[in-house]
């Protein structure tokens, strides 16, 4: 037995055995979906370079890399991520300056930024933090570890603490990128002393670092390896 | 431990710079390739055995020779996406050895008749990215890469691309619909990228470990280095051993050898007082093993055999006191979040399979959801563009096979937790 009933604060339950089963957890899956799309509005266009003003460095940055490719579409990803950088997010107008740039619709840059796990959608904080929460990861505590994380951080804005699929650091598990630089294996009071190295704006974890670590196989004990 | 090739001196401090590659040997093997002739140097990769390093193990000269002869442009596309889980070798490749990847890029542009490469690096790899453009910069002025390399006919420009954090982006034509600057979705093979990939050209795509091969392959001759590792697998892998270990890291291994001595003496085995209970021999997308398997000869064929694959050659540990429902659901949610939705089987049992393992979870499940749990991963396999979707049903597949008696062990006690 199906129950359907339309309007603000919609609903869809499926009826099992005389409990109501909620087929999907908030709704919908696609949020904005129940909302009609306004036909009157005209469709994007290339934005017009004498109305967009793009920095000089970001217009460069992202020619520079148009360059490199026999097709100018190629430089989609570089020239999201030089908007980001500059911008500090994927913002509306991020996106804009970007597509204008690459003569492309803000539209077209929408449909790429939003596949990609590294866009930032919404405004991100000054750093970024990503915790590796993938199998690996997880069997040597990095569940827990992204907890005490984004406790030391309390919700703050100025660091944006996300879970990321494996960041190819097994390694070093657990692990975390902190503004794409790599650190592990994170033990206990690391999360504390992250957070309070990058409010200081002093070296990050520095004994930590990825950079500094030999290959496996040098580090076996004598007597032990075949 | 078998003598190393890609990993020997690996450690030397500043090897990613160009003097001190080309003091160690570096470029030498190139200048030999470019004296053979394309199809000489086509032969000698054939006849040396090697196979893809990537995932699927297909014959690397045999690929390189699919590309069409006749002149027009042709691209090499180094797969360096790198994003399995557990596999991390690559990683450490580029970052000590960058040049070594250039020199493999052009011994393979060279094979292909290729005139455009592009390395398609993960986002993620910031600072791998910043030493390979060093490196590159470096090989450029050297005039190892650019028009007519060292006099040779090759001509070849090199182009590093970063991507942006998609699983998929390493499915090679995902990865191409990448590189042209779209959404990373895998296209419909046939026809395959030898004959219409990267811009619709044709396209030879290898993996980072495969090219960095090829220049030893070139220096020790490619007799020399099939006599290494067994019949069909020829060679040495570089393992990346995770999870449960007391050592986990790459090891470099001659293939063939038994896969306890990597778990065990290499990587050091599970903590003390703990057992193996499974292990993922390459990468989450392969089916789980158990300690019963552990004397599996590690090679591309024997690991077939036993229902498994080499995969991407990530050996992932899990130790006794895990249960198999936690990596069950971590592996799905893994395949949920990167599927990239575009075909039903692997979008929808991606997402089905997450809400029927958290429903054991819950203890709303009874034994019969594990029977069609395990149907929805065989409707799953074979029935996309890409294997995606078949690397998620492999593994939970396998392991409702393998440990069902927990499953509905988990099940039960779960029930019984919600009813008091």
């Amino acid at each position: 037995m199906t129950s359907f009933s339309g309007g603000p604060g919609f609903e869809y339950r499926q009826e099992h055995a005389g409990v109501a089963i909620s087929r999907t957890r908030d709704g919908s899956r696609t949020p904005g979906w129940d909302e009609p799309a306004d036909l009157e509005k005209d469709p994007a266009e290339v934005p017009d370079p004498a109305l967009v003003d793009v920095p000089a460095e970001l217009r460069a940055e992202i020619e520079a890399s148009m360059a490199l490719y026999p097709d100018r579409h190629s430089a989609a990803l570089p020239a999201l991520a030089a908007a980001q950088r500059h911008h500090g997010w994927c913002s509306p107008r991020a996106i804009l300056e970007a597509a204008c740039v690459m003569r492309v619709t803000p539209g077209y840059l929408t449909s790429v930024a939003t596949f990609y796990d590294m866009f930032e959608l919404e405004p991100a904080g000054e750093h970024l933090v990503y915790v590796c929460t993938n199998i690996s990861c997880s069997l040597r505590g990095a569940d827990e570890l992204l907890a005490e994380i984004e406790a030391e951080v309390g919700g703050q804005r100025d660091i944006t603490v996300r879970h990321f699929e494996c960041l190819g650091a097994c390694d070093i598990a657990p692990m975390v990128s902190v503004d794409h630089i790599y650190y592990g294996p994170l033990g206990k009071g690391d999360a504390k002393r992250l957070v309070k190295d990058l409010r200081e704006g002093s070296e990050v974890l520095a004994d930590l670092a990825l950079a500094l670590r030999p290959t496996a196989a040098s580090e076996i004990p004598e007597g032990e390896s075949k | 431990m078998t003598d190393a090739i890609l990993l020997k001196d690996i450690d030397e401090p500043q090897l990613s710079d160009i003097a001190v590659y080309e003091r160690r040997g570096g470029y030498k093997a190139l200048r030999t390739a470019l004296a053979m002739t394309q199809d000489e140097l086509v032969a000698e990769l054939e006849a040396s055995g090697l196979r893809g390093r990537g995932g699927a193990g297909f014959p690397a000269g045999r690929k390189a020779s699919f590309l069409p002869k006749g002149d027009m442009d042709k691209y090499l596309v180094c797969n360096a996406d790198e994003s399995e889980p557990g596999t991390f070798k690559d990683r450490e490749l580029m970052q000590k050895s960058p040049h070594m990847l250039i020199e493999g890029i052009v011994i393979a542009a060279h094979a292909g008749g290729a005139n455009h490469a592009f390395i398609y690096i993960r986002g993620e790899y910031e600072e791998q990215a910043r030493i390979l453009d060093a490196a590159i910069a470096q090989a450029r002025k050297a005039g190892y890469i650019g028009d007519r390399i060292l006099g040779s006919e090759l001509s070849l420009s090199l182009v590093l691309h970063r991507g942006a954090g998609a699983y998929i982006c390493g499915e090679e034509t995902g990865l191409l619909d990448s590189l042209e600057g779209k959404r990373g979705n895998p296209r419909l093979k046939p026809p395959f990228p030898a004959l219409q990939g990267l811009y619709q050209g044709p396209t030879l795509i290898n993996n980072v470990e495969t090219l960095m091969t090829m220049p030893h392959i070139i220096t020790m001759g490619a007799k020399e280095y099939a006599k290494l590792g067994v019949s069909g697998s020829s060679g040495t892998k570089v393992v990346s051993v995770s999870g449960h270990v007391q050592r986990p890291g790459n090891y470099e291994i001659e293939l063939g050898i038994p896969s306890r001595e990597i778990i065990f003496d290499l990587a050091g085995g599970p903590p003390k007082g703990r057992k193996v209970k499974m292990w993922f021999p390459g990468g989450s997308s392969s089916p789980v093993l158990t300690a019963d398997d552990l004397d599996l000869p590690y090679d591309f064929d024997s690991l077939a055999k036993a229902g498994s694959m080499l995969g991407s050659g990530a050996i992932i540990v899990i130790d006794d006191k895990t249960p198999v429902l936690d990596v069950a659901l971590k592996t799905a949610k893994f395949y949920r979040h990167e599927s990239c939705g575009k075909c039903t089987p692997c979008r929808e049992g991606t997402n089905w399979t997450v809400r029927m393992l958290e429903r054991i979870d819950t203890g709303e499940a009874t034994p019969m959801d594990l029977d069609i749990m395990a149907s929805v991963q065989e409707h799953i396999i074979g029935n996309c563009l890409c294997v995606l979707g078949d690397a998620m049903a492999m593994p939970i597949g396998s392991m409702i096979a393998k440990f069902r008696d927990e499953f509905e062990a988990h099940i039960q006690s779960r029930q019984l937790a919600s009813v008091s």
